[in-house]
């Protein structure tokens, strides 16, 4: 193992660049991006813009071509994807590129029988995924005879289970309906409670405009803007450079004469409350 | 619109041979040639089987049991082969990919036409119409798999109307699109149906989508038409649509968390939802 630097925030890229051996394309140019412990980021850019390359960065699978990452301390570039997946736990986007047992449940149990928790702890692991994210009728089910959008909540479930520091969900809403959005929604907001930290990578706004304390806002493989939602979708010359549409509640606050100069919305609750609360005081 | 049936459903029940409830349970719409038609409703609702059984590939290549009547420009879509349907009703799935199969944009086009027999000069002529028409124009050469996601659902879409169909079924077009490829995917479908009369029928969980194109909405629920109509009347029934697991578009959640009563006249895209608000803010 290496040596475990605790003064660095939980995830601490610096100066990082990645070229894809095969053709040459830079996929990161000089990334640096610090995330604290317990924070949830959102990573946004429209595809090809590095946010991916990114975060495949920090679990290992692949390797910089300059520069550093490391994720609680320590340095990715020494480790390997084994040895890091109990400290970065990583969704991705295609489901069956993680899926591999016989049963949900079994998929479930196979994170933590792998961390080597007692028995007690595994099962008591397994029936609460079950239970969040609404698959207990399902628990004996093989994966592959679930629809997509089931299997990709196991998916995301069975990194669940082996409660990882850092989260990394690679377009969890993707081909999800309104239900399933709502339980994954939940989900980040449950991890951070546990104080977990996640990185999200998303093209659904009106999702990171909940979940998300920070946006990093990706451009041709550089960080082009970094902000709050808030800051992000109010940034006309960068939603317009790089083709992100702010939620359509953000839009409207933004474009409510009434509301000139003031910050722009991000939930329907928000702005339907400074309204009401605008007419009061007047 | 004309006031025309092109598409007549009447009492169309399917369930598969592999389920245990059926897919479609006595479905029956009227769609008019030329309308823009929206289907919303979870996964597993029966959207795409809906689709399926216009080109007749439900119930012709899927085994199940069918009963009811699907009606085409006149053509029973249960007994016509699919490859004469194919002529009337083109389908577009969600992910492009899976469509590509051949190594220059030009053959892709071609592929449908060759297997309807097409004459040689005639294919060359609708391949470079169609691909004029989607926006890909001189990239007959270029390789399907080089393409964006955008460009390759474009190029899926001009594989399609080179068949010259009338009407266009996509499910759910751009689930796997960034926020550029949805434009660009979004923004033919509405040249095609405006501009060149095709009805456009698609599957679409976003209602911020099809509250701007869509001039009908059709809501699926356990194979059953729940509710049909504008997207003013369908969005303004916000609460009986959480309950089956639609959302509303921001716009409409916005009018009613301010008039929970309001239904005449609510606004359903960002532009009418300003001006409610702004109506309201004085």
């Amino acid at each position: 193992m290496t040596a475990q630097d605790t003064s660095l925030p939980m995830i601490s890229a610096k100066q990082l660049r990645f070229v894809y051996p095969r053709g040459g394309v830079v996929a990161l140019d000089d990334v640096s991006i610090d995330i604290p412990a317990g924070q949830s980021v959102g990573i946004v850019g429209q595809n090809g813009s590095g946010k991916t390359t990114f975060t495949k960065t920090l679990n290992g699978l692949l390797r910089p071509s300059g520069g550093t990452v490391h994720v609680d301390g320590l340095d990715t570039s020494k480790l390997t994807v084994q040895q890091l997946a109990s400290t970065v736990g990583y969704v991705f986007q295609n489901p069956n590129h993680q899926l591999f047992a016989t049963s949900v449940a079994a998929e479930l149990a196979f994170g933590p029988t792998n961390l080597k928790l007692p028995k007690d702890e595994i099962e008591a692991r397994v029936a609460e995924a079950l239970e969040f994210f609404d698959l207990g009728e399902h628990a004996k089910s093989h994966p592959y005879r679930l629809s997509f959008p089931l299997r990709k909540l196991v998916g995301i479930a069975s990194v669940f289970t082996m409660h990882p520091k850092i989260f990394v969900l690679d377009e969890p809403t993707t081909g999800q309906d309104h239900q399933t959005t709502r339980i994954i929604n939940r989900l980040i907001h449950r991890l951070q409670d546990r104080g977990a930290t996640v990185v999200t990578v998303a093209h659904d706004m009106p999702l990171l405009a909940d979940v998300s304390e920070r946006l990093i806002v990706m451009w041709s493989s550089k960080v082009v803007l970094d902000g709050t939602p808030r800051e992000v979708f109010a940034n006309r010359e960068v939603m317009d450079l790089t083709h992100i549409t702010p939620p359509q509640i953000t839009q409207i606050s933004l474009g409510m004469p009434s509301r000139a100069g003031r910050p722009a919305a991000l939930s329907v609750e928000e702005l339907a409350e400074d309204v009401r609360a605008g007419k009061e005081s007047r | 619109m004309t006031g025309e049936s092109v598409i007549t459903i009447e009492q169309l029940s399917f369930t598969y041979a592999t389920g245990t409830r059926p897919a479609l349970h006595d479905i029956s719409l009227d769609i008019k040639r030329g309308e823009y038609i929206g289907v919303m409703g979870l996964n597993g609702a029966g959207k795409t089987t809906l689709g399926l059984s216009l080109n007749g590939i439900v119930p012709q290549s899927s085994l199940g049991h069918y009963e009811g009547k699907v009606t085409v420009d006149g053509h029973d879509a249960a007994v016509t082969p699919v490859r004469e349907m194919a002529k009337m009703v083109g389908i577009v799935f969600d992910n492009p990919e899976f469509q590509m199969s051949q190594i220059s944009a030009a053959e892709e086009v071609a592929l449908g036409l060759e297997n309807l027999g097409v004459p040689t000069e005639e294919m060359h002529t609708r391949v470079s119409a169609a691909l004029a028409l989607v926006g890909l124009a001189g990239f007959e050469e270029r390789s399907p798999l080089g393409l964006s996601g955008g460009q390759q659902q474009r190029l899926a879409i001009a594989s399609v109307i080179a068949m010259q169909p009338r009407i266009l079924f996509m499910d759910e077009p751009t689930s796997n699109l960034d926020p550029i490829g949805k434009e660009e995917v979004f923004e033919l479908a509405r040249k095609l149906n405006k501009d060149e009369g095709l009805t456009v029928i698609v599957a679409e969980h976003e209602a911020e989508v099809l509250a701007a194109y869509a001039d009908r909405i059709v809501v699926l629920h356990e194979g059953l038409i729940v509710m049909a109509g504008t997207p003013q009347e369908i969005f303004a029934r916000a609460d009986e649509l959480a309950a089956i697991g639609v959302r509303v578009p921001q716009a409409t959640e916005l009018a009613l968390a301010m008039e929970p009563e309001a239904r005449e006249g609510v606004p359903v895209t960002t532009a009418t939802a300003i001006e409610w608000m702004e109506a309201r803010a004085r």
